[in-house]
């Protein structure tokens, strides 16, 4: 489904504090399964990840999904990509402040044009889905860790994408929310969504749910597993 | 076309709940704005209104005002003058006027002393103006004392205190009999303070001036159109005078709502770059500026012009009357008919709306084009 060929990744390029992100990583991941991305902090993992998910470009290299050769696209359509094709899940979960749950959730539909009644049920389906349809008109910074991640990936489910991004999801959460978020990934590929994750967390590479693991060190790959 | 209008609302709904997330700063600055507004509108619609109403006030006034000069300054006419005007083709209803100020010691204030061509309440008599009978507490029926030119009292009894409809040019007016007026100013027989006459064609009424000022060469015909032409310098004047002392105003404004438009905290670059994140293109990024410095811009619009229109109409114009109605003692208190010009409101508009809305999308359109991944690593 995704194919990355020879991709690297330089910051501040030609400059004294140049520094190279990911080097020279060649990889496919196959739809409907849930790969994670793991290794030490500063090993590329969440640069790989912005990469695929259209949200920046590489310096050298090139990703082709699903045949369309996405790398050289410009902007607005690279955006089109990245809307239609991935739902995102951060580390900080990047809720909105100030604005409650169920505005969070239908915040990346409405520049696509959906008559507001429609997209709120919509939103309103996947509060319910996550079990947090009871503080939908919670302000953001109101929510819980738990309840704040549950809203993120119904944010990342709006606009219906095949493939769902999270970066380092379970980094604020107990024992007992992460294993909640992994219940999530299951159904998530239960319903046949493709799921990439960058974590250090061995709770979440170690489930049974993930079908592929890649282990990376200084930006490139180490072992990319089975 | 649906669907634009739908993305509109929806950009429009968040536009609304983030202005509602930083109330305090936002009430703020649409009050500065409002007040803004207010003033410079106040200023535009008075002036606009006092200027259409001096027309109006002109419109029944005779075409030619022929006054007799002396060493340069206006002298009384002699009444054969009128005969030689008379003589002139075009010209006709030819008649002297009467009329002068006096100084009231009392009240240290001017009056203006007229003699209608029809005075119906006869010698002893006088009609004054609303001005006069409030500040000299004098009503029909009540005696007013004047000093003649040659010190000798005068007494005359208010017959009527003139309608408060016509206070603009009457407030300070009163009407006499011609041999009153005579005695007051001890002013001889057969001489006038000026001519004035009617020309019915008005294409000719520049010819018809021209020809006054060939036969008597010691006159001065002024034309209703100077008239005219002088009450809007005047009022350009005096409403410049208010314009320049608010600019310190407006410029004050302009920093404020540059460093409020311009200065987008950390907060504000923080969210851009989620909503870019989550889809969002920076077109998208910058229509929900563009609606944030409309809403902001566009509602201090209409609360500041609704609040003009208000205080110049139903006020008086509290604020500005000193400045802008005149230094005369006996400020007309009078309604002015609501008049605006859509070209007024128009560059009230594009002067203040405009610029606002641009200060908000330039900030706004630099951080949106950053890479979302910004978003990933903070």
């Amino acid at each position: 489904m995704i194919d990355l060929k020879d991709i690297r990744k330089v910051f501040n390029e030609g400059k004294a504090h140049a520094l190279t992100a990911v080097d020279g990583v060649s990889l496919s991941l196959e739809a409907r399964q849930v790969t994670v991305f793991r290794g030490p902090s500063g090993s590329g993992k969440t640069t790989l990840l912005s990469l695929v998910g259209c949200m920046a470009r590489p310096t050298q290299g090139r990703i082709v999904l699903e045949d369309r050769e996405i790398t050289s696209l410009p902007e607005r359509f690279l955006t089109e990509v990245r809307r239609s094709t991935f739902g995102f899940i951060f580390q900080q979960f990047n809720l909105v402040k100030g604005i409650t749950a169920l505005e969070n959730v239908m915040l990346p539909a409405y520049p696509l044009g959906e008559s507001h009644a429609s997209l709120k049920r919509r939103a309103r389906e996947l509060l319910d889905l996550f079990g947090i349809l009871p503080r939908e008109s919670s302000r953001s910074e109101w929510l819980s860790g738990g309840e704040a991640q549950r809203t993120a990936i119904a944010r990342a489910l709006i606009n219906d994408p095949p493939v769902i991004i999270a970066d380092e999801p379970t980094a604020h959460l107990d024992t007992k929310l992460s294993r909640e978020f992994m219940d999530i990934v299951a159904r998530l590929k239960a319903s046949r969504k493709t799921v990439i994750i960058a974590i250090h967390d061995p709770l979440v590479y170690e489930s049974p749910v993930i079908d592929r693991v890649v282990t990376m060190r200084d930006g490139r790959i180490e072992a990319a597993g089975p | 076309m649906r669907i634009w209008i739908e993305k509109q609302r929806n950009v429009i709904d968040f536009t609304l709940s983030s202005l509602a997330r930083r109330k305090g700063k936002n009430i703020a600055l649409l009050l500065v704005y409002t007040l803004l507004v207010f003033l410079l509108a106040s200023v535009m619609f008075f002036t606009h209104a006092l200027r259409k109403e001096a027309s109006l006030v002109l419109q029944g006034a005779p075409e030619i005002v022929v006054q007799r000069m002396a060493a340069g300054r206006h002298d009384l006419v002699p009444g054969t003058y009128m005969d030689a005007i008379r003589a002139i083709r075009g010209a006709s209803d030819v008649h002297g006027r009467l009329w002068g100020y006096y100084f009231d010691p009392v009240m240290r204030a001017n009056y203006t002393l007229m003699v209608p061509q029809d005075f119906s309440f006869g010698e002893g008599n006088i009609a004054v103006g609303h001005g006069i009978s409030r500040s000299r507490f004098a009503y029909a029926g009540d005696l007013l004392s004047f000093r003649r030119y040659d010190g000798e009292p005068m007494v005359l009894t208010i017959s009527e205190v003139l309608s408060p409809a016509s206070e603009l040019v009457s407030s300070d007016l009163i009407l006499i009999s011609e041999r009153d007026f005579r005695r007051l100013f001890g002013m001889a027989e057969g001489m006038f303070t000026d001519i004035v006459l009617t020309v019915r064609n008005a294409k000719e009424v520049a010819t018809v001036a021209g020809k006054v000022q060939k036969l008597l060469p010691d006159t001065r015909p002024i034309m209703k159109s100077e008239i005219l032409r002088t009450y809007d310098t005047i009022f350009d004047w005096r409403s410049g005078l208010i314009v320049v002392i608010l600019s310190a105003a407006v410029l004050a404004f302009v920093i404020f709502a540059w460093d409020k438009a311009s200065g987008l905290s950390a907060e504000e670059r923080k969210e851009i770059g989620i909503l870019k994140a989550v889809g969002w293109e920076t077109s998208d990024v910058l229509l929900m500026k563009f609606w944030e410095g409309t809403t902001v811009s566009l509602s201090s619009f209409l609360a500041g012009v609704l609040l003009a229109y208000v205080h110049v109409f139903f006020t008086d114009v509290v604020l500005f009357e000193p400045v802008l109605k005149g230094w005369s003692t006996l400020y007309p208190t009078f309604k002015l008919v609501p008049y605006i010009s859509a070209y007024q409101v128009a560059t009230l508009f594009f002067l203040t709306v405009v610029p606002y809305t641009v200060a908000t999308i330039i900030p706004s359109w630099r951080a949106a084009t950053i890479d979302p991944d910004s978003v990933m690593r903070s």
